[in-house]
């Protein structure tokens, strides 16, 4: 378990201020979370995307840790070459063997569930001791609000945008993080920003696992959905109770549920938050909100049957 | 402590000749964006009364710009050379203290 708050604000900032993400920006609520869940030295490595950009603009960097970029796809290549780096400087006897250094990489849902994905899959498969956490906002944001295989059916977005022939995205959402658990690892959790200490509980252990984990953050972007920032937590807090967003973790292959919502609420509180969403509430989409209302209730079953006893 | 009074060093010299940066663009120091204010984005500027606040630090855990400053676990203040004025902080503080309102800079 991860400390109390208090204890947690003596710590140094890892993520600093003067970053330029967007003001209420979901991503650096998600990082300094993971960066506080350990007080062990942490080395990061960042596929492209806003929190690379943002954080990194030369001649300024947001990271207080040892930081890596190199391209948009090998975020889990780069962190898994350092990792083995590390191995092996240890064996050497160049680095004390009661040392311990933490092996990070970040990337959102363009660079991890599509084009950083046949190298998380390799990192993963070859046990690197690493957290790979993606910060999934639902779309390549940083350029432009393009469509990812993370964005969520009828989202309108600059590649799947709502108009007279198609409204919005007409694919669902990749499940990463049970492809992920299909890697058979030892730690695959879900979390979201507004729970904090279930989010840094998944991180720290996902950290001090003996090999890989993959942790999938829900991280909002006040620009590609579309809703006053003040509104961040509400959100995510009605993506969980809707089911739209769970929260679970899978350890040795054991799946079990974080947060059940005591009242189940209807999807559509959660769309309709959201600008991205909004035409779905046009006359004539009825049959679209039922069909996804059907689709989140449909794989929130299967989820509690995977869970089963620990649901 | 306002922007001015702030000395956050760089070591890479800001308009450097290609011969003096660093090679391979490497930043050869951590949290240098400290010397970046984005305190000038900000509309709406929040404004924490001190006496109500109860230091739960809901405030300091969720706000994306690490604006929020603490000390011995206490809360003390908002730097505003920082903060973006995204109105999260007074979101996320408890409803029965209401101790961050946020106020429009420009009214």
């Amino acid at each position: 378990m991860v400390a109390p708050l208090k204890q947690l604000s003596l710590r140094p900032d890892r993520l600093t201020s003067g970053h330029r993400a967007c003001a209420g920006c979901g991503f650096p609520i998600a990082l300094k979370m993971v960066l506080m869940s350990t007080e062990d030295p942490v080395v990061v490595a960042n596929a492209t995307g806003c929190a690379e950009v943002c954080t990194s603009i030369f001649p300024y960097t947001a990271w207080d840790v040892p930081w890596i970029h190199s391209a948009f796809e090998n975020a889990a290549a780069t962190i898994s070459g350092v990792e083995a780096a590390y191995q092996s400087l240890k064996r050497q006897g160049k680095i004390a063997s009661d040392k311990t250094i933490r092996f990070v990489a970040f990337g959102g849902d363009g660079g991890t569930y599509d084009i950083g994905f046949q190298s998380l899959s390799g990192a993963m498969e070859r046990g690197h001791n690493m957290l790979y956490v993606c910060y999934d906002n639902g779309a390549y944001m940083n350029t432009g609000i393009q469509r990812s295989s993370a964005t969520p059916y009828g989202a309108s977005t600059s590649t799947s945008p709502a108009g007279k022939v198609r409204q919005g995205k007409v694919q669902y959402r990749k499940d990463l993080a049970a492809i992920m658990a299909a890697h058979n690892i030892p730690y695959v959790a879900q979390a979201s920003i507004h729970n904090h200490r279930d989010l840094m509980n998944k991180a720290q252990k996902g950290l001090e696992t003996d090999g890989p984990a993959f942790l999938n953050v829900l991280a909002p972007c006040r620009l590609g959905w579309g809703f006053d920032p003040k509104n961040i937590l509400d959100i995510c807090k009605l993506a969980v109770d809707s089911t739209f967003w769970t929260l679970f973790e899978v350890e040795d292959g054991k799946w079990k549920l974080s947060y059940k919502p005591r009242n189940k609420v209807q999807v559509t509180e959660f769309l309709k938050t959201q600008s991205r969403f909004k035409h779905l509430f046009k006359k004539g989409n009825e049959e679209l909100l039922e069909q996804i209302q059907a689709d989140i209730d449909a794989k929130w079953e299967e989820l509690l049957e995977r869970c089963g006893a620990n649901a | 402590m306002s922007a001015g009074e702030k000395v956050i060093t760089n070591p890479v010299k800001a308009n450097a000749g290609w011969k003096e940066l660093p090679i391979g663009g490497i930043i050869p120091q951590g949290g240098t964006a400290r010397g970046f204010f984005t305190g000038g984005w900000r509309s709406l500027t929040p404004v924490w009364d001190a006496e109500k606040c109860i230091s739960c630090l809901q405030c300091w855990i969720f706000c994306p710009d690490m604006a929020i400053q603490v000390e011995g676990g206490k809360m003390v203040g908002i730097d505003l050379d920082y903060c973006k004025g995204c109105g999260i902080c007074a979101a996320a503080c408890p409803p029965r203290t209401a101790a961050i309102k946020m106020v429009n800079e420009g009214a």
